[in-house]
C-alpha cells in the first residue's frame, strides 16, 4: 500500500466546510435554545395572596429579601417557589445513557480505525 | 492566560492556555504552575458556581464542591503522567492523537474550544450585568440595555487578539491576584467571628431552606460544582516550560486545587451568609455575580467597589483568555487538516490566527445575545466533562499500549488504576446530575459531537497525511 497522499481542497470547498460547521455548531446548540425545547426545568408554584409566611421565610430572610429590593413577598414569590422538576422517566435516562455510551463507543471504534492506518504508515511504511 | 509565542514556529503546538515550545528554557517551577492555574479558574468563584445552590440548596453546593475537587484531584494525577511524557506538548489534543487517534483528538480539540467559547459568553453576560448595575447604582433612571456592552466586550478583546496585543502573565497575575484578595478582604470584613457580623447562617439555612430537593440536590449540584475548578487542567499544558515536570507538575496542579477548594469554600460561606439560597441560586434573575451581591449586602461602598474590581478583573482576564486559547485550538486543528486549512493561515503583519479569532466571535456573540447563563455555563461545563471522560480512557489505553517499562515517564501517577475508574464514577455522577434539569442540553450537547465526528470521519479525514499526525519518538504500541 503505498503512503496515502491527501487529495488537495479547493478554496470554495473550504469555504463550504466553514459554512457547514457554522451551523453545525449554532443549529445543535443555540436552534433548541431559541425555539424553547431547550432550557432549564425551574418553574414557580402558582399561589394567590402569598405572604412571608406562606413561603417559609423567617425574620432574617424578609429582612434580605427587601435589602435585595423585594419590598413585598408578591415581588419575592416566583424566585422563591421556584423549583426544577427532577422526576424523570427510566427511558429518558436510557436515551441519556444510550447516547454518551453510543457517542464514545462510535468515536473510539472509528479512531481506532484512523489509528491502525497511521500506525502502519509510520511504523510499517505501509 | 495569554501565549506570548510565536505560533508560526514550527516547534510550537498552539493548543492549551499557555502555548508551549518544545526545546524551550525549563524556568517554571511548582509555584509558576500553581499560579497559572488559579489563575484560569479563578472566575469561576465570581459567577456560575451558584447555579449549583439553585440546584441542591446551600448546603448541596458545599458537599458537590468538595466532590468536584475529588474529581479534579484525579484529573490532575492522569494528566500529570500523560503530560509529562508527551514531549511535544500540546496538552490533551496531543496525547489524543498518539494514544487513543485523531477522531479522538479532533473531539478533545473541539471540547477545548466550546469549553472557552462557552465561558467567554458567560464572562461578557457577567460583564453587562455589572455595568448595568454600576449605571443603577449611579442614578440611571431606566435600566441598562447590557447588549451593547456585550458586543462591545467580546468585539474589544477579539480585536486585541487580532491585533497580537497580548496582556503579559504578569499583567493577568495581578488582576487575578486582586480578585483573590477581594474574597479574602470581603471574608474578613465580614468578621464571622464576631457577634455583630451580619453573617446569617443558621437563619438563612434552616427549615427547607437546609437540603430543599433532599439528596437527590446534592447529586443533580454536581453539575455545577464542576465549575469551581473548570480549567484547571490546562496547568499540565506547561509540561515543556517546566524544570522539573516529575514535581511541579502534579504539587502544582494539585496546590491549585487546593486553593482553590479553600477559595470556593470561602466563596461560599461568605454568599450564604449573606443571600437566601432562592436568591443566590438564580444566577440568571438573582445573584448573576453572587461575591458583588454580598458586598452589596454589607451596605460599604469600599467593599462593593472592591468586589466589582474583583468581578470585572476575573472576567476580563478570563474572557481575554479564553478567545486566546479556543482560537489557538481551532488554528491548530487548521493547520493539521482537522479543519479546513484557511483557519490555519497566520496574520501576515500581527502574526496572529486572525481567522480563528474571527470565525469564533459570532459564535460567542450569538450565545452571550441569545442564551441565559446557566445554558451557556451548561455548554461549557459538558465540553469540560466530556473532556475528562476521555481523560481515563487515554490514561488505560496509553499504559496498555506502552507499559511502564517501554518509555520513562516524567511522572508515574500511583493507585492506576484507581484514579482512573473513580474518575469515570465521578464523571458518570455528572452527566446524570446536568440530566437532572438540563437533560435537553445534554442530548442537544452530545448530539452535535456526534453529526461533527460523523462529518470529520467520513468527510474531513481524508485531507489530512496519516503518519504525519506520530510525532512523538516512541517505540510502536503494543498490539499494533
Amino acid at each position: 500500500m503505498a503512503r496515502y497522499i491527501p487529495p488537495k481542497q479547493s478554496k470554495i470547498g473550504q469555504m463550504i466546510d466553514v459554512v457547514v460547521l457554522l451551523i453545525l455548531s449554532i443549529g445543535a446548540l443555540y436552534i433548541p435554545l431559541w425555539l424553547g425545547l431547550a432550557g432549564s426545568s425551574k418553574l414557580p408554584l402558582p399561589a394567590d395572596n402569598p405572604t412571608w409566611e406562606s413561603l417559609g421565610q423567617n425574620e432574617v430572610m424578609v429582612e434580605r429579601w427587601n435589602a435585595l429590593g423585594f419590598a413585598d413577598p408578591a415581588s419575592a414569590h416566583d424566585m422563591i417557589t421556584a423549583r426544577f422538576d427532577y422526576s424523570f422517566t427510566w427511558g429518558a435516562l436510557a436515551l441519556m445513557v444510550v447516547v454518551i455510551v453510543g457517542y464514545f463507543v462510535m468515536m473510539l471504534r472509528l479512531s481506532e480505525k484512523e489509528y491502525r492506518e497511521v500506525i502502519a504508515e509510520k511504523f510499517d511504511g505501509k | 492566560m495569554m501565549a506570548n509565542t510565536d505560533i508560526t514556529s514550527k516547534t510550537m503546538d498552539g493548543m492549551g492556555p499557555h502555548g508551549t515550545k518544545v526545546g524551550l528554557l525549563r524556568v517554571l517551577g511548582p509555584a509558576h504552575v500553581w499560579a497559572l492555574g488559579v489563575g484560569i479558574v479563578l472566575v469561576g468563584e465570581y459567577m456560575g458556581w451558584n447555579f449549583a445552590v439553585g440546584k441542591g440548596g446551600a448546603y448541596a453546593a458545599l458537599i458537590a464542591c468538595w466532590f468536584a475537587g475529588i474529581l479534579y484531584s484525579c484529573v490532575a494525577m492522569i494528566d500529570s503522567e500523560v503530560t509529562s511524557t508527551v514531549a511535544a506538548a500540546g496538552g490533551q489534543y496531543t496525547q489524543a492523537k498518539h494514544i487513543v487517534g485523531p477522531l479522538m483528538a479532533f473531539n478533545v480539540g473541539l471540547y477545548l474550544v466550546f469549553a472557552y467559547t462557552m465561558l467567554e459568553a458567560g464572562n461578557a453576560i457577567t460583564l453587562g450585568y455589572l455595568i448595568s448595575v454600576a449605571a443603577d447604582m449611579t442614578g440611571a433612571t431606566e435600566p441598562l440595555d447590557q447588549r451593547p456592552f456585550i458586543i462591545l466586550a467580546i468585539m474589544f478583546l477579539a480585536w486585541l487578539n487580532y491585533r497580537g496585543v497580548l496582556a503579559t502573565l504578569t499583567f493577568n497575575l495581578i488582576i487575578t491576584a486582586f480578585a483573590f484578595c477581594a474574597i479574602l478582604v470581603l471574608f474578613f470584613a465580614s468578621a464571622p467571628w464576631s457577634e455583630g457580623s451580619m453573617l446569617a447562617h443558621g437563619e438563612l439555612m434552616s427549615g427547607q431552606a437546609a437540603l430543599p430537593y433532599g439528596w437527590l440536590g446534592v447529586l443533580a449540584a454536581m453539575h455545577f460544582g464542576l465549575w469551581f475548578y473548570l480549567g484547571i487542567e490546562g496547568t499540565t499544558q506547561a509540561a515543556e516550560e517546566v524544570r522539573s515536570p516529575a514535581r511541579a507538575l502534579p504539587f502544582g496542579t494539585l496546590a491549585g486545587i487546593m486553593t482553590l477548594l479553600i477559595a470556593a469554600t470561602l466563596t461560599w460561606y461568605i454568599c450564604v451568609g449573606y443571600l437566601p439560597w432562592e436568591y443566590l441560586g438564580d444566577g440568571v434573575n438573582g445573584a448573576v455575580a453572587p461575591l458583588f451581591s454580598a458586598a452589596q449586602m454589607t451596605g460599604s461602598d469600599a467593599l462593593i467597589i472592591i468586589l466589582g474590581f474583583g468581578t470585572l478583573f476575573a472576567t476580563l482576564a478570563s474572557a481575554n483568555g479564553c478567545i486566546n486559547d479556543a482560537s489557538r485550538a481551532w488554528f491548530s486543528m487548521g493547520r493539521d487538516h482537522y479543519l479546513p486549512q484557511w483557519f490555519g493561515a497566520v496574520h501576515p503583519q500581527y502574526r496572529t490566527p486572525y481567522r480563528s479569532i474571527i470565525f469564533l466571535v459570532p459564535i460567542a456573540l450569538i450565545f452571550a445575545l441569545g442564551a441565559p447563563l446557566d445554558q451557556v455555563i451548561t455548554f461549557s461545563i459538558l465540553s469540560g466533562l466530556l473532556g475528562y471522560t476521555f481523560m481515563p480512557i487515554n490514561v488505560i489505553l496509553f499504559r496498555r499500549k506502552w507499559p511502564l517499562d517501554t518509555i520513562k515517564r516524567g511522572y508515574e501517577h500511583p493507585f492506576h488504576p484507581i484514579p482512573a475508574i473513580l474518575l469515570i464514577a465521578l464523571c458518570s455522577v455528572t452527566y446524570f446530575a446536568v440530566f437532572l434539569g438540563y437533560g435537553t442540553q445534554l442530548i442537544a450537547m452530545v448530539s452535535f459531537y456526534i453529526v461533527v465526528s460523523l462529518w470529520f470521519h467520513f468527510w474531513r479525514y481524508r485531507f489530512v497525511k496519516r503518519a504525519d499526525q506520530f510525532t512523538m519518538p516512541w517505540p510502536k504500541p503494543r498490539g499494533y
